[in-house]
Protein backbone atom coordinates (compact mmCIF):
# COMPACT_ATOMS: atom_id res chain seq x y z
CA UNK A 1 0.00 0.00 0.00
CA UNK A 2 1.19 3.47 -0.86
CA UNK A 3 2.22 5.49 2.16
CA UNK A 4 -0.31 8.09 3.18
CA UNK A 5 0.95 11.60 3.92
CA UNK A 6 -1.96 13.65 5.22
CA UNK A 7 -2.82 16.82 3.44
CA UNK A 8 -3.64 19.28 6.22
CA UNK A 9 -4.57 22.91 5.67
CA UNK A 10 -3.36 25.09 8.53
CA UNK A 11 -4.77 28.58 8.99
CA UNK A 12 -2.16 30.23 11.19
CA UNK A 13 -2.35 33.59 12.90
CA UNK A 14 0.39 35.92 11.72
CA UNK A 15 1.10 37.18 15.26
CA UNK A 16 1.63 33.91 17.06
CA UNK A 17 1.46 30.48 15.47
CA UNK A 18 2.94 31.60 12.17
CA UNK A 19 5.93 33.00 14.04
CA UNK A 20 6.11 29.84 16.15
CA UNK A 21 6.11 27.69 13.00
CA UNK A 22 8.84 29.88 11.55
CA UNK A 23 10.88 29.59 14.70
CA UNK A 24 10.32 25.82 14.77
CA UNK A 25 11.86 25.67 11.31
CA UNK A 26 14.81 27.87 12.23
CA UNK A 27 15.37 25.75 15.34
CA UNK A 28 15.31 22.64 13.15
CA UNK A 29 12.54 20.80 14.96
CA UNK A 30 11.60 17.80 12.88
CA UNK A 31 7.92 17.76 11.91
CA UNK A 32 6.09 15.84 9.23
CA UNK A 33 5.60 17.78 5.97
CA UNK A 34 1.84 17.54 6.26
CA UNK A 35 0.63 21.07 7.02
CA UNK A 36 0.03 23.51 4.17
CA UNK A 37 0.20 26.86 5.88
CA UNK A 38 -2.16 29.71 5.05
CA UNK A 39 -1.04 32.84 6.84
CA UNK A 40 -3.95 34.81 8.30
CA UNK A 41 -3.84 38.12 10.12
CA UNK A 42 -5.91 36.56 12.92
CA UNK A 43 -7.58 33.25 13.68
CA UNK A 44 -10.75 35.34 13.81
CA UNK A 45 -10.35 36.05 10.09
CA UNK A 46 -11.03 32.41 9.23
CA UNK A 47 -14.48 32.39 7.66
CA UNK A 48 -16.20 29.02 8.13
CA UNK A 49 -16.34 28.95 4.33
CA UNK A 50 -12.52 28.68 4.21
CA UNK A 51 -12.70 25.56 6.32
CA UNK A 52 -15.49 24.10 4.18
CA UNK A 53 -13.60 24.94 1.01
CA UNK A 54 -10.50 23.15 2.29
CA UNK A 55 -12.48 20.06 3.21
CA UNK A 56 -14.54 19.93 0.04
CA UNK A 57 -11.43 20.32 -2.12
CA UNK A 58 -10.06 17.20 -0.49
CA UNK A 59 -8.07 18.29 2.60
CA UNK A 60 -7.59 15.41 5.04
CA UNK A 61 -7.55 17.78 7.98
CA UNK A 62 -7.97 21.46 8.83
CA UNK A 63 -6.15 23.17 11.66
CA UNK A 64 -6.77 26.70 12.88
CA UNK A 65 -4.18 28.01 15.25
CA UNK A 66 -4.16 31.35 17.01
CA UNK A 67 -3.13 33.20 20.13
CA UNK A 68 -3.99 32.07 23.63
CA UNK A 69 -7.17 33.67 25.07
CA UNK A 70 -6.29 37.11 26.36
CA UNK A 71 -3.33 37.43 23.99
CA UNK A 72 -5.08 38.19 20.70
CA UNK A 73 -3.39 40.98 18.78
CA UNK A 74 -6.89 42.33 18.08
CA UNK A 75 -8.24 41.66 21.60
CA UNK A 76 -10.84 39.00 20.81
CA UNK A 77 -10.51 37.50 17.33
CA UNK A 78 -9.40 34.16 18.74
CA UNK A 79 -12.48 33.95 20.98
CA UNK A 80 -14.71 34.45 17.94
CA UNK A 81 -12.69 31.74 16.20
CA UNK A 82 -13.42 29.41 19.11
CA UNK A 83 -17.18 29.97 18.79
CA UNK A 84 -17.08 29.41 15.03
CA UNK A 85 -15.08 26.24 15.49
CA UNK A 86 -17.62 24.93 17.98
CA UNK A 87 -20.44 25.82 15.59
CA UNK A 88 -18.81 24.09 12.61
CA UNK A 89 -18.09 20.98 14.65
CA UNK A 90 -21.71 20.95 15.76
CA UNK A 91 -22.84 21.15 12.12
CA UNK A 92 -20.50 18.32 11.09
CA UNK A 93 -21.59 16.20 14.06
CA UNK A 94 -25.29 16.68 13.40
CA UNK A 95 -24.90 15.77 9.74
CA UNK A 96 -22.74 12.76 10.57
CA UNK A 97 -19.72 14.08 8.69
CA UNK A 98 -16.26 12.75 9.51
CA UNK A 99 -14.95 16.33 9.15
CA UNK A 100 -15.88 16.87 12.81
CA UNK A 101 -12.97 14.67 13.79
CA UNK A 102 -10.61 16.11 11.18
CA UNK A 103 -10.93 19.70 12.34
CA UNK A 104 -8.88 21.25 15.15
CA UNK A 105 -8.33 24.57 16.86
CA UNK A 106 -5.19 25.14 18.90
CA UNK A 107 -3.51 27.97 20.75
CA UNK A 108 0.21 28.37 20.08
CA UNK A 109 1.98 31.58 21.02
CA UNK A 110 4.95 33.03 19.13
CA UNK A 111 7.42 31.67 21.70
CA UNK A 112 6.07 28.13 21.62
CA UNK A 113 7.94 26.56 18.71
CA UNK A 114 8.23 23.18 20.49
CA UNK A 115 4.51 23.24 21.15
CA UNK A 116 3.83 23.87 17.46
CA UNK A 117 5.99 20.89 16.55
CA UNK A 118 4.01 18.77 19.00
CA UNK A 119 0.64 19.98 17.65
CA UNK A 120 1.68 19.09 14.10
CA UNK A 121 2.98 15.70 15.20
CA UNK A 122 -0.15 14.82 17.13
CA UNK A 123 -2.63 16.04 14.56
CA UNK A 124 -0.75 14.39 11.69
CA UNK A 125 -0.71 11.10 13.57
CA UNK A 126 -4.41 11.45 14.29
CA UNK A 127 -5.20 12.03 10.60
CA UNK A 128 -2.92 9.16 9.58
CA UNK A 129 -4.99 6.89 11.77
CA UNK A 130 -8.21 8.16 10.19
CA UNK A 131 -6.83 7.66 6.68
CA UNK A 132 -7.51 9.78 3.61
CA UNK A 133 -10.64 11.91 3.51
CA UNK A 134 -13.50 10.26 1.66
CA UNK A 135 -14.25 13.62 0.05
CA UNK A 136 -11.20 13.42 -2.15
CA UNK A 137 -12.63 11.27 -4.89
CA UNK A 138 -16.32 12.13 -4.63
CA UNK A 139 -17.27 12.94 -8.17
CA UNK A 140 -20.72 14.33 -7.43
CA UNK A 141 -19.80 16.58 -4.54
CA UNK B 1 -49.50 44.93 32.46
CA UNK B 2 -50.66 41.91 30.53
CA UNK B 3 -54.34 41.30 30.21
CA UNK B 4 -56.87 39.45 28.11
CA UNK B 5 -59.85 40.78 26.16
CA UNK B 6 -62.73 38.46 25.35
CA UNK B 7 -65.04 39.19 22.44
CA UNK B 8 -68.38 37.56 21.76
CA UNK B 9 -67.79 37.26 18.07
CA UNK B 10 -65.73 35.05 15.84
CA UNK B 11 -61.96 35.29 15.59
CA UNK B 12 -61.99 36.40 11.97
CA UNK B 13 -64.56 39.12 12.70
CA UNK B 14 -62.78 40.28 15.85
CA UNK B 15 -59.44 40.66 14.11
CA UNK B 16 -60.98 42.39 11.10
CA UNK B 17 -62.80 44.86 13.34
CA UNK B 18 -59.71 45.45 15.42
CA UNK B 19 -57.63 46.27 12.35
CA UNK B 20 -60.38 48.39 10.82
CA UNK B 21 -60.82 50.42 13.96
CA UNK B 22 -57.06 50.90 14.26
CA UNK B 23 -57.08 52.39 10.76
CA UNK B 24 -60.29 54.39 11.22
CA UNK B 25 -59.11 55.94 14.45
CA UNK B 26 -55.77 56.68 12.75
CA UNK B 27 -53.89 54.91 15.52
CA UNK B 28 -52.01 53.18 12.76
CA UNK B 29 -51.48 54.49 9.25
CA UNK B 30 -51.26 51.07 7.65
CA UNK B 31 -51.68 47.36 8.27
CA UNK B 32 -49.36 44.73 6.86
CA UNK B 33 -51.23 41.50 6.35
CA UNK B 34 -52.29 39.01 3.71
CA UNK B 35 -54.69 40.12 1.01
CA UNK B 36 -56.32 38.74 -2.10
CA UNK B 37 -54.74 40.17 -5.20
CA UNK B 38 -57.53 39.11 -7.57
CA UNK B 39 -60.83 37.23 -7.59
CA UNK B 40 -61.60 34.12 -5.56
CA UNK B 41 -58.99 32.14 -7.52
CA UNK B 42 -56.51 34.98 -7.50
CA UNK B 43 -53.23 35.12 -5.68
CA UNK B 44 -52.63 35.95 -2.06
CA UNK B 45 -49.84 38.30 -1.08
CA UNK B 46 -48.67 40.32 1.86
CA UNK B 47 -49.74 43.92 1.38
CA UNK B 48 -49.82 47.17 3.27
CA UNK B 49 -53.41 48.32 3.64
CA UNK B 50 -54.38 51.87 4.45
CA UNK B 51 -58.09 51.66 3.56
CA UNK B 52 -60.27 50.49 6.49
CA UNK B 53 -62.70 48.96 3.95
CA UNK B 54 -60.14 46.26 3.22
CA UNK B 55 -61.15 44.82 6.58
CA UNK B 56 -64.91 44.89 5.97
CA UNK B 57 -66.75 41.56 5.75
CA UNK B 58 -66.02 41.30 2.01
CA UNK B 59 -62.74 43.21 2.15
CA UNK B 60 -59.68 41.94 0.35
CA UNK B 61 -57.59 41.53 3.50
CA UNK B 62 -57.24 37.98 4.85
CA UNK B 63 -55.50 38.44 8.20
CA UNK B 64 -55.96 34.86 9.46
CA UNK B 65 -55.47 32.93 6.22
CA UNK B 66 -53.17 29.94 6.92
CA UNK B 67 -50.78 30.74 4.12
CA UNK B 68 -47.27 32.20 3.91
CA UNK B 69 -46.34 33.51 0.45
CA UNK B 70 -43.24 35.10 1.98
CA UNK B 71 -41.77 35.28 5.45
CA UNK B 72 -43.17 38.60 6.69
CA UNK B 73 -40.14 39.01 8.95
CA UNK B 74 -38.09 39.64 5.84
CA UNK B 75 -40.74 42.00 4.48
CA UNK B 76 -40.76 44.08 7.68
CA UNK B 77 -36.98 44.21 7.48
CA UNK B 78 -37.22 45.59 3.94
CA UNK B 79 -39.69 48.25 5.06
CA UNK B 80 -37.48 49.43 7.91
CA UNK B 81 -33.98 48.77 6.54
CA UNK B 82 -33.10 52.36 5.63
CA UNK B 83 -34.73 54.01 8.61
CA UNK B 84 -37.40 53.27 11.22
CA UNK B 85 -40.99 53.91 10.21
CA UNK B 86 -42.12 57.46 10.89
CA UNK B 87 -45.76 56.52 11.44
CA UNK B 88 -47.09 53.50 13.29
CA UNK B 89 -48.29 50.44 11.38
CA UNK B 90 -49.75 47.17 12.58
CA UNK B 91 -48.36 43.88 11.27
CA UNK B 92 -50.24 40.59 11.52
CA UNK B 93 -47.59 37.88 11.41
CA UNK B 94 -47.02 34.29 12.46
CA UNK B 95 -44.68 33.40 15.34
CA UNK B 96 -41.86 32.29 12.99
CA UNK B 97 -42.17 35.49 11.00
CA UNK B 98 -41.98 37.46 14.22
CA UNK B 99 -38.87 35.56 15.28
CA UNK B 100 -37.28 36.20 11.90
CA UNK B 101 -37.96 39.93 12.21
CA UNK B 102 -36.47 40.07 15.72
CA UNK B 103 -33.38 38.23 14.43
CA UNK B 104 -33.07 40.68 11.54
CA UNK B 105 -33.38 43.66 13.87
CA UNK B 106 -30.59 42.19 15.97
CA UNK B 107 -28.50 41.85 12.81
CA UNK B 108 -29.09 45.54 12.05
CA UNK B 109 -31.46 44.80 9.18
CA UNK B 110 -34.52 46.61 10.44
CA UNK B 111 -36.16 48.46 13.29
CA UNK B 112 -39.01 47.61 15.67
CA UNK B 113 -39.98 51.28 16.07
CA UNK B 114 -43.56 52.18 15.23
CA UNK B 115 -44.65 48.61 14.52
CA UNK B 116 -47.53 47.10 16.45
CA UNK B 117 -46.83 43.37 16.29
CA UNK B 118 -49.92 41.19 16.24
CA UNK B 119 -49.46 37.43 16.20
CA UNK B 120 -51.38 34.31 17.11
CA UNK B 121 -50.95 30.85 18.55
CA UNK B 122 -50.24 29.15 15.27
CA UNK B 123 -51.92 26.18 13.67
CA UNK B 124 -49.51 26.11 10.76
CA UNK B 125 -49.81 27.17 7.13
CA UNK B 126 -50.51 25.31 3.93
CA UNK B 127 -47.72 24.85 1.39
CA UNK B 128 -47.59 27.22 -1.56
CA UNK B 129 -48.91 24.65 -4.04
CA UNK B 130 -52.18 24.51 -2.11
CA UNK B 131 -52.53 28.23 -2.80
CA UNK B 132 -51.55 27.76 -6.43
CA UNK B 133 -53.97 24.93 -7.19
CA UNK B 134 -56.89 26.90 -5.80
CA UNK B 135 -57.84 24.43 -3.06
CA UNK B 136 -56.96 26.72 -0.17
CA UNK B 137 -60.50 28.04 0.38
CA UNK B 138 -62.13 24.63 0.53
CA UNK B 139 -59.63 23.43 3.11
CA UNK B 140 -60.39 26.21 5.57
CA UNK B 141 -63.29 24.48 7.42
CA UNK B 142 -61.16 21.44 8.22
CA UNK B 143 -58.24 23.70 9.13
CA UNK B 144 -60.23 25.61 11.73
CA UNK B 145 -61.78 22.46 13.10
CA UNK B 146 -58.30 21.03 13.65
CA UNK B 147 -57.09 24.28 15.24
CA UNK B 148 -59.97 24.30 17.73
CA UNK B 149 -58.95 20.82 18.83
CA UNK B 150 -55.33 21.85 19.11
CA UNK B 151 -54.51 19.51 16.25
CA UNK B 152 -52.87 20.26 12.94
CA UNK B 153 -54.41 19.56 9.59
CA UNK B 154 -52.47 16.79 7.83
CA UNK B 155 -51.79 18.94 4.80
CA UNK B 156 -50.04 21.89 6.45
CA UNK B 157 -46.32 22.26 5.91
CA UNK B 158 -44.35 19.41 7.46
CA UNK B 159 -42.21 22.09 9.10
CA UNK B 160 -45.32 23.40 10.86
CA UNK B 161 -46.31 19.97 12.12
CA UNK B 162 -42.91 19.67 13.78
CA UNK B 163 -42.73 23.26 15.03
CA UNK B 164 -42.39 23.69 18.79
CA UNK B 165 -42.43 27.49 18.69
CA UNK B 166 -46.07 28.13 17.87
CA UNK B 167 -46.74 30.49 20.78
CA UNK B 168 -45.48 33.93 19.73
CA UNK B 169 -42.88 35.71 21.78
CA UNK B 170 -42.48 39.46 21.63
CA UNK B 171 -45.94 40.06 20.13
CA UNK B 172 -47.73 43.15 21.42
CA UNK B 173 -51.05 41.40 20.89
CA UNK B 174 -51.60 37.64 20.72
CA UNK B 175 -54.71 36.21 19.12
CA UNK B 176 -55.57 32.97 20.92
CA UNK B 177 -56.44 30.40 18.25
CA UNK B 178 -54.94 27.02 18.99
CA UNK B 179 -57.22 24.88 21.12
CA UNK B 180 -59.81 27.65 21.61
CA UNK B 181 -63.40 26.47 21.55
CA UNK B 182 -65.96 27.93 19.17
CA UNK B 183 -63.76 30.28 17.17
CA UNK B 184 -66.81 31.09 15.03
CA UNK B 185 -68.50 32.81 17.96
CA UNK B 186 -65.87 33.98 20.38
CA UNK B 187 -62.31 35.13 20.47
CA UNK B 188 -59.73 36.16 23.03
CA UNK B 189 -56.92 38.64 22.48
CA UNK B 190 -54.03 38.89 24.90
CA UNK B 191 -52.34 42.24 25.33
CA UNK B 192 -48.78 41.40 26.22
CA UNK B 193 -47.26 44.86 26.28
CA UNK B 194 -48.10 48.38 27.29
CA UNK B 195 -47.96 49.30 23.62
CA UNK B 196 -50.53 46.64 22.74
CA UNK B 197 -52.84 47.84 25.51
CA UNK B 198 -52.56 51.48 24.43
CA UNK B 199 -53.42 50.74 20.84
CA UNK B 200 -56.63 48.83 21.58
CA UNK B 201 -57.73 50.99 24.50
CA UNK B 202 -61.44 51.73 24.28
CA UNK B 203 -62.18 49.10 21.64
CA UNK B 204 -65.87 48.24 21.56
CA UNK B 205 -67.39 44.92 22.55
CA UNK B 206 -64.52 43.80 24.69
CA UNK B 207 -64.85 42.23 28.05
CA UNK B 208 -61.78 42.06 30.18
CA UNK B 209 -60.76 38.59 31.21
CA UNK B 210 -57.98 37.48 33.47
CA UNK B 211 -54.81 36.47 31.73
CA UNK B 212 -54.23 32.76 32.07
CA UNK B 213 -50.75 31.86 33.26
CA UNK B 214 -48.69 32.62 30.17
CA UNK B 215 -51.09 31.03 27.66
CA UNK B 216 -49.53 27.72 28.60
CA UNK B 217 -52.75 25.80 29.07
CA UNK B 218 -52.81 22.05 29.49
CA UNK B 219 -53.79 21.71 25.86
CA UNK B 220 -50.90 23.85 24.70
CA UNK B 221 -48.58 21.64 26.75
CA UNK B 222 -50.00 18.62 24.97
CA UNK B 223 -49.39 20.26 21.60
CA UNK B 224 -45.77 20.88 22.61
CA UNK B 225 -45.18 17.20 23.26
CA UNK B 226 -47.06 16.12 20.11
CA UNK B 227 -44.98 18.39 17.97
CA UNK B 228 -41.76 17.37 19.68
CA UNK B 229 -42.53 13.75 18.78
CA UNK B 230 -43.28 14.83 15.24
CA UNK B 231 -40.01 16.73 15.11
CA UNK B 232 -38.02 13.72 16.29
CA UNK B 233 -39.57 11.63 13.54
CA UNK B 234 -38.87 14.28 10.92
CA UNK B 235 -35.26 14.79 12.06
CA UNK B 236 -34.69 11.03 11.96
CA UNK B 237 -35.55 11.09 8.25
CA UNK B 238 -32.57 13.30 7.42
CA UNK B 239 -30.09 11.35 5.34
CA UNK B 240 -26.79 11.97 7.12
CA UNK B 241 -23.17 11.28 6.30
CA UNK B 242 -21.36 12.48 3.21
CA UNK B 243 -23.17 9.95 1.02
CA UNK B 244 -26.49 11.04 2.48
CA UNK B 245 -25.81 14.69 1.72
CA UNK B 246 -24.63 13.91 -1.79
CA UNK B 247 -27.80 11.89 -2.35
CA UNK B 248 -30.04 14.61 -0.95
CA UNK B 249 -28.40 17.55 -2.70
CA UNK B 250 -27.71 15.54 -5.82
CA UNK B 251 -31.27 16.53 -6.68
CA UNK B 252 -30.46 20.23 -6.23
CA UNK B 253 -30.72 22.25 -9.44
CA UNK B 254 -28.85 25.25 -7.94
CA UNK B 255 -31.78 27.62 -8.42
CA UNK B 256 -30.99 29.14 -4.98
CA UNK B 257 -34.67 29.72 -4.30
CA UNK B 258 -34.10 28.52 -0.72
CA UNK B 259 -31.62 31.32 -0.20
CA UNK B 260 -33.86 33.89 -1.86
CA UNK B 261 -36.88 33.18 0.35
CA UNK B 262 -34.88 32.70 3.54
CA UNK B 263 -35.56 35.68 5.83
CA UNK B 264 -32.22 35.22 7.60
CA UNK B 265 -30.11 35.12 4.40
CA UNK B 266 -30.06 38.87 4.13
CA UNK B 267 -26.64 39.44 2.49
CA UNK B 268 -26.87 41.81 -0.46
CA UNK B 269 -24.28 39.74 -2.30
CA UNK B 270 -24.09 36.08 -1.39
CA UNK B 271 -20.62 34.54 -1.42
CA UNK B 272 -21.92 31.93 -3.82
CA UNK B 273 -22.96 34.64 -6.30
CA UNK B 274 -19.72 36.55 -5.87
CA UNK B 275 -16.63 36.68 -8.05
CA UNK B 276 -14.93 34.30 -5.63
CA UNK B 277 -17.11 31.59 -7.10
CA UNK B 278 -16.23 32.38 -10.69
CA UNK B 279 -13.53 29.79 -11.15
CA UNK B 280 -10.58 29.98 -13.51
CA UNK B 281 -10.11 27.23 -16.07
CA UNK B 282 -7.21 25.83 -14.03
CA UNK B 283 -9.63 25.14 -11.21
CA UNK B 284 -11.77 22.88 -13.36
CA UNK B 285 -8.73 21.17 -14.80
CA UNK B 286 -7.49 20.51 -11.27
CA UNK B 287 -10.83 19.10 -10.18
CA UNK B 288 -11.00 16.83 -13.22
CA UNK B 289 -7.49 15.58 -12.61
CA UNK B 290 -8.24 14.89 -8.96
CA UNK B 291 -11.64 13.25 -9.27
CA UNK B 292 -11.89 12.21 -12.88
CA UNK B 293 -15.10 14.17 -13.32
CA UNK B 294 -17.12 17.05 -11.98
CA UNK B 295 -20.80 17.56 -11.28
CA UNK B 296 -22.21 20.57 -13.11
CA UNK B 297 -23.59 22.76 -11.60
CA UNK B 298 -21.05 22.00 -8.89
CA UNK B 299 -20.94 22.72 -5.18
CA UNK B 300 -24.55 21.97 -4.27
CA UNK B 301 -23.42 20.47 -0.96
CA UNK B 302 -20.94 23.30 -0.38
CA UNK B 303 -23.71 25.86 -0.94
CA UNK B 304 -25.92 24.38 1.76
CA UNK B 305 -23.07 23.73 4.20
CA UNK B 306 -21.94 27.31 3.67
CA UNK B 307 -25.42 28.60 4.29
CA UNK B 308 -25.66 26.46 7.42
CA UNK B 309 -22.37 27.87 8.67
CA UNK B 310 -23.57 31.42 8.09
CA UNK B 311 -27.13 31.32 9.36
CA UNK B 312 -28.01 28.14 11.25
CA UNK B 313 -27.58 29.93 14.59
CA UNK B 314 -30.42 32.26 13.59
CA UNK B 315 -32.61 29.82 11.60
CA UNK B 316 -36.20 30.33 12.78
CA UNK B 317 -37.51 27.17 11.12
CA UNK B 318 -40.24 28.84 9.06
CA UNK B 319 -40.12 26.24 6.29
CA UNK B 320 -40.08 28.65 3.34
CA UNK B 321 -37.02 26.90 1.86
CA UNK B 322 -38.63 23.47 1.71
CA UNK B 323 -41.80 25.00 0.35
CA UNK B 324 -40.13 26.63 -2.64
CA UNK B 325 -37.72 23.80 -3.49
CA UNK B 326 -38.60 22.56 -6.98
CA UNK B 327 -36.60 19.37 -6.39
CA UNK B 328 -38.49 18.47 -3.19
CA UNK B 329 -35.42 18.57 -0.99
CA UNK B 330 -36.36 18.80 2.73
CA UNK B 331 -34.11 21.83 3.18
CA UNK B 332 -35.96 23.16 6.19
CA UNK B 333 -35.81 19.85 8.05
CA UNK B 334 -32.04 19.75 7.60
CA UNK B 335 -31.67 23.38 8.63
CA UNK B 336 -33.95 22.99 11.65
CA UNK B 337 -32.08 19.90 12.77
CA UNK B 338 -28.67 21.53 12.46
CA UNK B 339 -30.07 24.81 13.81
CA UNK B 340 -31.36 23.03 16.92
CA UNK B 341 -27.93 21.63 17.72
CA UNK B 342 -26.06 24.87 17.06
CA UNK B 343 -28.60 26.89 19.03
CA UNK B 344 -28.49 24.41 21.93
CA UNK B 345 -24.71 24.70 21.98
CA UNK B 346 -24.99 28.41 22.73
CA UNK B 347 -28.25 28.19 24.69
CA UNK B 348 -29.75 30.51 22.12
CA UNK B 349 -33.25 30.76 20.69
CA UNK B 350 -33.57 32.98 17.65
CA UNK B 351 -36.12 35.71 18.09
CA UNK B 352 -36.51 35.17 21.84
CA UNK B 353 -35.10 38.46 23.02
CA UNK B 354 -34.14 41.50 20.99
CA UNK B 355 -31.48 42.43 23.56
CA UNK B 356 -29.72 39.07 23.31
CA UNK B 357 -26.64 39.09 21.02
CA UNK B 358 -26.61 36.48 18.22
CA UNK B 359 -24.17 33.78 19.39
CA UNK B 360 -21.55 34.38 16.71
CA UNK B 361 -21.31 38.06 17.51
CA UNK B 362 -20.33 37.51 21.10
CA UNK B 363 -18.38 35.10 23.33
CA UNK B 364 -17.61 34.23 26.91
CA UNK B 365 -14.05 34.61 28.17
CA UNK B 366 -14.01 31.01 29.31
CA UNK B 367 -16.07 28.46 27.42
CA UNK B 368 -15.98 25.61 24.91
CA UNK B 369 -12.69 24.18 26.21
CA UNK B 370 -13.62 20.91 24.48
CA UNK B 371 -13.06 22.33 20.96
CA UNK B 372 -9.47 23.44 21.63
CA UNK B 373 -6.70 20.90 21.09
Amino acid sequence: MEEFTPNIVGFLCNWCTYAAADSAGVSRFETPPSVNVVRMMCSGRVDPLFVLTAFLRGADGVLISGCWPGQCHYQKGNLHARRRTAMLKSIFDTLGLEMADRFRLSWVSASEAPRWARVVDEFTEHIEQLGPSSVYEELFL
Amino acid sequence: MRKGLRFNKGAEETVRELLRSLLESARVSGVLTLGRTGGADGGVAYSLFTDPDAFGTDGVALPLLPFMPANAGGLLSRLTLKRPLSEPIAAVVRPCELRAFIELVKLNQGSLDNILLISSTCGGVYPLDVGANGSLQERLPQYWEAVEQGELDDDVRSTCRACGSFVPENADITIALLGETDLEAQCTLYLNTEKGATFVDGLEGAEETPMPGDLETELIQRVYSQRAACQDALFAEVDVGLKGLIDTFGRCISCQACKTVCPICYCRLCYFDSQDCERPLEFYQGELKRKGGLRVPSDTVFFQLGRLAHMSASCVGCGMCTDVCPADIPVSTIFSKVGASVQALFDYQPGRDVEEEPPLRTFEAEELAQVVM
